[in-house]
C-alpha cells in the first residue's frame, strides 16, 4: 500500500458515516447522518457507506443501514470492538481510512463520537468541524440555505464555487454562525449534533441491495491502554427531549424559585403530555441535569409545542428548539431574543403566568 | 509524577456578548474568565497533589493577559505555570492548537506515571477536540468526559460519563483525561496562594522556545497551518414575527388557549 498522504486530496471518493452501536443495537443518529450521507453522496455522485465497528452484530442491523441510504456497509468484526475504546476504535478506523480513502466522514456528536473523531483527524492529520448543524457540498444549495437562515444578501455576494464540504455549526458560544471547510486534506470530518438531520423513510428495497463488506481487523490488546471494567446504565430514566411531542423549558427566569420554577414546569408539562428542558444557564447553576439542555452541545428539538419559561434565547438554545412548530415564550423581559422565535409571546412574570396557563388548559381538557 | 494542567482564558459568553460590526465577537470589550471544564480539571489534580504532594504544572496557550489567570491558578495551589504565547500561533484552528501544546507539554516533559487534564472543552469553542488531539500527537491514551478520577499507587481509574450512564475504566499512565466540570467543586485561592503566586515560576513558551519540536512547523500550526478554515460566518435572521400577546393577565392566557384550542395546536 502506497503511503497515505491525506493532503493528495484526488485520491479520495465517497461518503462514509460512522454507525455507532452499543451492546450490538445501532443507535439513531446513525440513522439520521446516513439520511443526510446520502443527499452529500447524490449532489456528489458517489457512494454512502455506512462504517459498524463491533463483535456479532446481528446481519439484519447491518443490512437495514441500506434502507436509510447506504449502498455499502464496512463491518469491522472483533471481540475488542464490542465495547468502545478510543485505542481500539481509533486503529481500526484510521486502517481503513488509509485504505479505502473516502473523501467526506460523518460521525454523530454523541459521547463516543466526540472522544473518536478528534483521535481519529489527528492520527491521520485532517480538519475535523465539531457539532455541525447543517451540510452541504453543492454551493447552490448552500445559498439557498443561506437564504433562510442568514441575514447575508446572497444574491449579491461572491461564493467562491467548489465541491468542498461546507459545514455549519454554532460559533463563538454560540451567538454566531460559522460555515467551516477543509479544502487541503481528506477526509473532510465532521460530528454532527444528534436530533438535526432528519431521517428519511425506511426503504426495503435499499436495505435488500446493500453490500456488506467484511473488513480485516489487525488489532491485539497490546493495541490497547485502557481497560473497560464494566459499562452502567443509569437507575434515573434519562429525558427523551429529542423524541418528545411536546417541551417545556426553564430558563435563567426561575432563579428567584429555583424549586418553584421547575415545579411549574413539570406541572405544565404534564398537562400538555410533554418533558421538561432546560437552558445551559440552568444546567450550569446546577438546578437540573444536563440531560434536560436544549441548544449546543445540548439537544435539538423539534416539538409540536415548545413553552419557553423564563428563557432569555441565546442564539445556541434558538438553535437548539427554533424549528419547533409552535413556539410559545413567557418572559419578564419584553426585549429577550426568545420572543423573536416565538409564535405567540407573553411579557410576563413566568410565576405569575404559568399556574394561569395550566388551569386555562386544565380547564379547556375537562371541558373536551 | 506530576500532573500537567491545560487551561483557556475564555469570553465570559453567559453575560452580555459585545459583537463587532463586521459580526464577529468583540474579545477585547468582554470580560475572561477561567474555562469552567478547565478550574474542574486544576482541581482535579490539585486534589491528587493533596493526597501524593505531586507537583502541578498548568499550561495555557493565549495572549499575555491569560498571565493573570495563570497567577490565579498557581494561588489556588499549582506549583509551576508556563503561557504558550507567541504571533505565529495565533489563528490556529483545533489541530495545530493541539500541535502546539503537545510540543509545549513535551517541553515541560513526560513522565511515565504522569497525567495530563484537560477540560472537556471550552464555551467559547464547544469542540471538546483539543484534548483528544493532544494525546494523539504525544502518543498517549485518553479518557474523555470524565466525571470521576481515583488515583491509586500510581494506578488510574475514572468514570466516564456516557448519555445514558457510565463506563469505569482504568488506563495506563501517562495518560490524558478530559474532565467535566461536574467532576469536583474548584477551590477558592488561599490568603497564602496569593501572597506566593507572584513568586512561583511562570514560563513563557513562544515560538522561539518551542520552534525545534517537530510538531511545530508552518505547516501544521497557526492560521496557515489549520486545515480548517472559515468559508462563512453569519448572523441568523430573525424568524418572522409571531404574536406577541397584550397584556400578562387571565384574560391574556385565556385568550392564548382558546387561539391554541382553534388551531388544534392543544
Amino acid at each position: 500500500m502506497a503511503e497515505f498522504n491525506s493532503k493528495d486530496t484526488a485520491a479520495f471518493k465517497g461518503v462514509w458515516v460512522f454507525c455507532e452501536q452499543r451492546e450490538g443495537v445501532i443507535m439513531s443518529t446513525s440513522y439520521q447522518l446516513l439520511s443526510e450521507g446520502r443527499k452529500l453522496a447524490n449532489d456528489l455522485g458517489v457512494e454512502l457507506a455506512g462504517v459498524v465497528l463491533g463483535h456479532n452484530v446481528k446481519e439484519d442491523y447491518l443490512k437495514a443501514l441500506g434502507g436509510y441510504g447506504a449502498d455499502k456497509v464496512y463491518y469491522c468484526d472483533h471481540e475488542l470492538l464490542d465495547v468502545y475504546t478510543t485505542d481500539a476504535y481509533t486503529k481500526v478506523i484510521c486502517d481503513l481510512v488509509e485504505d479505502k480513502k473516502p473523501e467526506i466522514f460523518l460521525i454523530g456528536a454523541t459521547n463516543i463520537g466526540r472522544d473518536l473523531g478528534p483521535r481519529c483527524a489527528a492520527r491521520l492529520h485532517t480538519g475535523l468541524t465539531a457539532d455541525c448543524t447543517h451540510l452541504d457540498v453543492d454551493v447552490a444549495k448552500y445559498k439557498e440555505f443561506l437564504k433562510t437562515t442568514s441575514t447575508i444578501d446572497v444574491d449579491n455576494t461572491v461564493f467562491e464555487e467548489n465541491t468542498n464540504l461546507k459545514m455549519t455549526r454554532p460559533a463563538f458560544g454560540g451567538h454566531l454562525m460559522a460555515t467551516i471547510i477543509c479544502p487541503r486534506f481528506r477526509p473532510q470530518m465532521s460530528t454532527v449534533r444528534p436530533g438535526v438531520m432528519q431521517t428519511q423513510p425506511y426503504d426495503d428495497a435499499g436495505a435488500a441491495k446493500t453490500v456488506i463488506e467484511k473488513v480485516a481487523v489487525q488489532l491485539s490488546k497490546d493495541d490497547i491502554n485502557v481497560e473497560v471494567v464494566e459499562v452502567v446504565k443509569a437507575a434515573k430514566q434519562l429525558v427523551d427531549l429529542i423524541g418528545a411531542d411536546v417541551v417545556v423549558t426553564v430558563g435563567r427566569g426561575i432563579s428567584k424559585d429555583v424549586e418553584g420554577g421547575l415545579k411549574l414546569a413539570e406541572e405544565l408539562a404534564g398537562v400538555l403530555g410533554g418533558v421538561v428542558g432546560a437552558s445551559r444557564a440552568c444546567v450550569d447553576a446546577g438546578w437540573i441535569t444536563a440531560d434536560h439542555q436544549v441548544g449546543q452541545t445540548g439537544k435539538t428539538v423539534h416539538p409540536r409545542i415548545y413553552v419557553a419559561l423564563g428563557v432569555s434565547g441565546a442564539i445556541q438554545h434558538l438553535a437548539g428548539m427554533q424549528d419547533s412548530e409552535c413556539i410559545i415564550a413567557v418572559n419578564k423581559n419584553e426585549s429577550a431574543p426568545v420572543f423573536d422565535v416565538a409564535s405567540y409571546g407573553i411579557v410576563g412574570d413566568l410565576f405569575k403566568v404559568t399556574p394561569m396557563l395550566i388551569e386555562a388548559i386544565r380547564t379547556l381538557k375537562a371541558s373536551k | 509524577m506530576k500532573c500537567i494542567v491545560c487551561v483557556k482564558q475564555v469570553p465570559d459568553t453567559s453575560g452580555v456578548v459585545a459583537v463587532k460590526e463586521d459580526g464577529t465577537m468583540d474579545r477585547a470589550a468582554m470580560a475572561t474568565i477561567t474555562n469552567h471544564d478547565d478550574l474542574a480539571a486544576v482541581e482535579a489534580a490539585l486534589r491528587i497533589k493533596d493526597a501524593t504532594g505531586c507537583k502541578v504544572v498548568v499550561v495555557s496557550m493565549g495572549p499575555p493577559p491569560a498571565e493573570g489567570m495563570l497567577r490565579e491558578l498557581l494561588a489556588m495551589g499549582a506549583d509551576e505555570a508556563v503561557l504558550v504565547s507567541a504571533r505565529e500561533f495565533g489563528g490556529s484552528d483545533t489541530y495545530a492548537t493541539s500541535q502546539i501544546l503537545a510540543a509545549a507539554i513535551k517541553k515541560v516533559g513526560v513522565d511515565n506515571d504522569d497525567i495530563i487534564f484537560c477540560g472537556r472543552q471550552a464555551i467559547d469553542g464547544d469542540t471538546a477536540q483539543v484534548g483528544p488531539q493532544i494525546a494523539e500527537k504525544l502518543h498517549v491514551p485518553q479518557v474523555s468526559y470524565v466525571e470521576k478520577v481515583e488515583v491509586n499507587n500510581g494506578k488510574v481509574t475514572v468514570q466516564r460519563q456516557l448519555e445514558d450512564g457510565y463506563m469505569t475504566i482504568k488506563v495506563n499512565t501517562p495518560c490524558l483525561l478530559t474532565c467535566l466540570k461536574e467532576l469536583n467543586e474548584a477551590r477558592y485561592m488561599s490568603v497564602g496562594g496569593i501572597m506566593e503566586c507572584y513568586s512561583k515560576p511562570l514560563s513563557v513558551f513562544n515560538y522561539e522556545t518551542l520552534k525545534d519540536d517537530p510538531l511545530i512547523d508552518v505547516d501544521t500550526i497557526g492560521l496557515k497551518g489549520s486545515p480548517t478554515n472559515v468559508y462563512k460566518s453569519f448572523s441568523p435572521p430573525v424568524k418572522g414575527a409571531g404574536m406577541m400577546m397584550e397584556g400578562a393577565d387571565k384574560a391574556t392566557v385565556d385568550q392564548l388557549v382558546g387561539i391554541l384550542n382553534d388551531k388544534h395546536i392543544i
